[in-house]
């Protein structure tokens, strides 16, 4: 008792927004001192809270509204929007080939990317699971291309894979000039060649999310597993998998998302005006490319509440069909 | 007791058999380790010499060495003022973006994890549905408010957007962080006189100094590579972030393909030099986001 007492003379003194003058003569010092704790929280929590709450709201939560109030609009961006024009953008988008293709695309881009970089980044996490030598500069290095800006990487792997560029030169040297190709122009061949970037530049990323979620597996059941005599690989399968299992499907949803929002390599190493008939485009290129450079601002935002909405449907069947099994492994389940 | 017999006889063999096992896994782990590093560098090395050769040679051969070594790209761009502009730029964006998440997240996070109020899970549930929306999804509207607020073609209309699109996940990390200060060192602060917001500055700021490191360097690199963004609200050249520059240099240029790689190669340096100094931290940073 005499600690609370203390205690609470001490928040007193050293509050100066205190509107308590009472001490102990005040007929119920308990409640009025709890009334201005009540007072002075409140305040901390707005002046703590507000700064963010502002800016979020501000920058964040407004502009995302407005997407949706703007895409029912045919708006240049200038002034304030009167045209109103229902559901016509949205008819306009599903109608357009050119949006299909790029949906399409995305859709390619998110199975290919779970499918090409899932594995191999679990492989070499596994891999480099142990006491090594120089593991730490490993990690960097691998990490590397992840760090660098999507503008570095798009130019530089533009002048690699250009018809005159460095592979093609390189290929004939290495006895493989057969394979001499039009790595980014050629729409069969395009796709692959962004895979191969999309992987390069983002496996860093997953071989690290899932060296961290190794790291979590307690040592002491693949100890108990290979002193019962089952093998790495075995060990690997049956017991470090499915203990993964979480790390995986976080990492998946991540690159999910990221892949039905990518925007900045392909815009870069495509163009503006090349990426559709290179068959690369995507949701958010076709966003920037058919709103903003076109001036047609109600049709962009109409495009962004689309991205948001394949998004946000993705995002859901992928949480009520997977992060939900979380007792067994999802990717252990699938490899069976 | 069958189980105590059994152990040492395992312990034996264990090594026994283990030893060469594991030897000769790790030579292929090696091998494997060097094959990726190379493939991951390649790209890397290509920008890198393609800035010291001529365009000559990168003409005659593209794939080639530098023979002879040219360090006039780089001395052009390290001379002219063009790049410096454009660093000088992107570290105000940056570090701005970086203190103003700090701040604003540290101080949200804060009252989500240490104070008991009504609409505090509503507040933690409207920062963390921020991941559902990324930049690209209300960028057209974003550069509408940023013009209206006359912030369009500043830095400040960088700055501020990118804040608000950090808050999500810097609140995400921290809130578990500062949960996890024991309540204990909170009652010794109010008891040695200090209050809340005392006991924030004095003991919080210090003991979540770790979680923020993590959080500011995340935002740095992401300010530091943003693209989109900038690209919207930028369009005066005298206000250019690194990213916009190298991309205009390189479709200026596009010719003279030594000194675009030249351009190219300087501008990654910074982040990577930032990356390598706080590596550890990054790594650290990735493995706590997710598990919070």
């Amino acid at each position: 008792m005499t600690v609370h007492e203390q205690l609470a003379q001490g928040q007193r003194s050293s509050a100066p927004r205190s509107t308590t003058g009472g001490g102990a003569s005040a007929p119920s010092p308990v409640r009025r001192r709890q009334r201005a704790n009540a007072w002075r929280g409140r305040l901390e929590i707005a002046l703590l809270t507000l700064p963010a709450l502002v800016v979020f709201l501000t920058f964040v939560v407004f502009p995302v509204l407005s997407a949706a109030y703007y895409g029912f609009f045919r708006w240049t961006g200038y002034g304030v929007p009167t045209q109103f024009v229902g559901l016509q953008n949205y008819v306009t988008i599903l109608q357009d080939p050119t949006f299909i293709d790029a949906l399409t695309h995305n859709g390619v881009i998110v199975v290919l990317s779970l499918v090409l970089q899932g594995p191999i980044a679990i492989l070499l996490a596994l891999l480099l699971n142990r006491k090594l030598r120089f593991q730490g500069a490993i990690r960097v290095l691998i990490f590397i291309p992840y760090v660098i800006s999507e503008v570095v990487v798009g130019t530089g792997w533009t002048l690699i894979l250009q018809t005159s560029g460095a592979l093609n030169s390189l290929l004939p040297k290495i006895g493989l000039g057969f394979l001499q190709t039009d790595w980014l122009a050629d729409p069969s061949i395009a796709i692959w060649s962004l895979m191969a970037i999309i992987t390069w530049k983002y496996i860093g990323f997953a071989v690290i999310l899932f060296l961290a979620g190794l790291q979590g597996i307690p040592e002491e059941l693949t100890e108990a597993a290979s002193i019962d005599g089952a093998s790495f690989w075995q060990i690997q399968r049956r017991i470090t998998l499915p203990l993964l299992g979480p790390t995986i499907r976080i990492w998946a949803f991540l690159s999910v998302i990221g892949a039905l929002q990518l925007f900045d390599l392909v815009y870069i190493i495509w163009g503006q005006y090349v990426a559709s008939t290179a068959g690369t485009s995507t949701m958010a290129t076709y966003l920037v490319v058919n709103g903003r450079n076109a001036g047609s601002y109600g049709y962009g935002n109409a495009v962004a509440v689309v991205l948001f909405l394949v998004s946000l449907i993705v995002a859901l069947v992928y949480q009520r069909a997977v992060l939900r099994r979380d007792t067994e492994g999802a990717l252990t389940g699938k490899g069976r | 007791m069958a189980v105590t017999t059994a152990l040492p006889s395992n312990a034996v063999r264990g090594p026994k058999r283990g030893a060469p096992d594991r030897q000769r896994g790790n030579a292929v782990v090696y091998v494997v380790a060097v094959v990726v590093i190379a493939l991951m560098l390649a790209p890397v090395a290509y920008i890198v010499l393609g800035g010291f050769r001529t365009n000559s040679q990168i003409t005659t051969d593209p794939a080639g060495f530098p023979g002879p070594w040219e360090v006039g790209n780089y001395l052009d761009v390290l001379g002219g003022g063009l790049f410096w502009r454009l660093v000088g730029n992107s570290l105000i964006v940056g570090l701005a973006t970086t203190a103003g998440v700090v701040a604003l997240g540290l101080a949200a996070s804060f009252v989500i994890a240490r104070y008991e109020f009504r609409g505090r899970g509503a507040m933690y549930a409207l920062f963390t549905a921020g991941l559902m929306f990324p930049v690209t999804v209300a960028i057209t509207p974003l550069y509408i408010v940023v013009r209206n607020l006359g912030l369009a073609n500043s830095l400040g209309g960088v700055i501020l957007p990118q804040i608000a699109f950090g808050l999500p996940t810097t609140i995400i990390i921290l809130v578990p962080f500062l949960r996890a200060i024991p309540a204990e060192i909170q009652e010794a602060a109010e008891i040695d006189g200090a209050g809340r917001l005392g006991f924030f500055f004095r003991m919080v700021v210090p003991l979540a100094i770790p979680g923020v490191v993590t959080v500011g360097i995340l935002a740095f690199i992401g300010s530091w590579n943003s693209y989109l963004l900038p690209l919207f609200i930028l369009n005066n050249p005298a206000t250019f972030t690194l990213p916009l520059g190298v991309q205009q240099f390189s479709s200026q240029y596009s010719v003279d393909t030594a000194r675009v790689l030249a351009f190219t190669s300087l501008s990654m340096l910074p982040a990577l030099v930032f990356f390598s100094i706080f590596q550890r931290r990054i790594v650290g940073g990735l493995t706590g986001a997710v598990k919070g």
